[in-house]
């Protein structure tokens, strides 16, 4: 059983100031979701109330259709991994991977087998690791927890390109063998893209969009021509370069067949916006609206 | 791959309908199945569901419950004449328009298309 996740007119106030205002926001179970924000925008905040770590200053937090708050029956199966995995330091790797046996999921044979194939030292103590194998361990202990609902926050930090791959491969291995609701937060959107099922963008405090990563895909284009013909379309620019008489413009929606066609006839190419573009653009702290 | 643009799934609809046109995959094959292609492409296996459901739409794949996907007997008949009927507007109309812009006349083209038509004789 994997757990939905349902947060309904939530705050959190961090003294006066809002980290999170009057936020909606459902999360089907079983799948693989994909939180995209700016530093601050409010993605931990948001994950650290769906963990309970925090309480919500207003609204309702439910994790599997209950409140998650205080109830450790639904708590004991949620993982919520941040980089830097929140270790004792003073504690050594294998006690520490011990230590999440207090989840009844937990499964510590399989934290042993990705420990010997992430080449993380049992011996060592937390204190003595490098910061990639820190954030290996954090992993581990992520993927291990077996948890209905796994959210992982920026655990990628720290991990270099081939362990960040072999880490995804791992994660997408496990959700196969167990399909789970996993929640991946990142700033490296591209090379996640693939992995996700749906995507949630944040933006100062609130939930900006939330989709299909199909609807990202096709949401932006790029159009690059001669000047007044790109101007010619009448399209809405949520970012523009020029050079010389050549100009690039990006939107945010989806072309329609009619605007392609005479995008094509004028000379003007277009190609698609990444979704780190596009997450780039729509959160531009200059832009207004979404 | 999967970076021009093109959703993914149809991407993965795409080259499971070319295999089918090449003949790697030979009708009533068993195509491999949805985490079979999620693990191989590294993608989410929703993903590699919406390209099957797909192409079940379309005729091409068909459902086994509990057995698996399959390629519809006539699915490479039904592509090959699919692909007839777009090659003009997907090939041509794109060749005659970048013909235009660069001022090639249109006849020159049809007397290197009779070149090419000899040469392969």
């Amino acid at each position: 059983m994997s757990f939905s996740v349902n947060l309904r007119n939530v705050t959190l106030k961090y003294g006066a100031e809002d980290a999170l205002a009057d936020v909606d926001l459902d999360l089907e179970a079983g799948k693989i979701y994909g939180l995209l924000g700016r530093n601050g925008a409010g993605k931990t905040s948001l994950l650290s109330l769906i963990a309970a770590f925090r309480r919500p200053t207003a609204g309702d937090v439910l994790v599997g259709g209950e409140p998650v708050w205080e109830n450790a029956p639904v708590v004991s199966r949620v993982a919520l991994i941040r980089e830097g995995g929140d270790f004792d330091d003073t504690e050594s790797v294998k006690a520490t991977i011990e230590t999440g046996q207090i989840r009844p999921s937990f499964d510590m044979a399989y934290a042993l087998k990705l420990a010997d194939q992430f080449e993380v030292p049992l011996k060592k103590r937390v204190s003595a690791l490098s910061r990639g194998k820190r954030s290996v361990l954090a992993a581990i202990c992520g993927l291990a927890a077996r948890a209905e609902l796994t959210m992982f926050d920026e655990v990628h930090l720290g991990m270099d390109a081939p362990t960040r791959d072999a880490f995804y491969k791992e994660l997408l291995a496990e959700y196969m063998d167990r399909p789970h609701t996993v929640v991946l937060s990142t700033h490296l959107i591209d090379e996640v893209a693939n992995y996700l099922e749906e995507v949630v963008i944040v933006d100062r405090g609130r939930i900006l969009r939330h989709a299909d990563i199909e609807a990202f895909q096709g949401m932006g284009a790029t159009l690059t021509g001669p000047a007044d013909a790109v101007d010619a379309l009448g399209l809405a620019a949520l970012a523009e370069q020029r050079l010389g008489g050549t100009k690039s413009i990006t939107v945010a929606d989806a072309l329609d067949a009619g605007t392609r066609q005479r995008a094509a006839a004028a000379g003007i190419e277009v190609g698609p916006v990444g979704l780190q573009d596009l997450f780039i653009h729509l959160t531009d702290p200059n832009r207004t609206g979404a | 791959m999967f970076d021009d643009g093109t959703p993914i799934y149809r991407q993965i609809a795409d080259q499971i309908k070319a295999e089918i046109l090449n003949g790697s995959l030979e009708p009533g094959g068993k195509v491999m199945s949805t985490n079979q292609y999620a693990a191989f492409y590294q993608i989410n296996p929703a993903t590699a569901q919406k390209a099957f459901r797909e192409l079940v739409d379309e005729g091409v794949l068909y459902k086994q419950r509990g057995v698996g996907m399959f390629v519809a007997d006539d699915a490479r008949d039904r592509l090959a004449a699919d692909f007839r009927e777009r090659f003009f507007e997907r090939v041509l109309a794109p060749l005659v328009r970048e013909a235009r812009q660069a001022g090639i006349p249109l006849t020159d083209i049809i007397d290197y298309l009779r070149d090419q038509e000899g040469a392969l004789k």
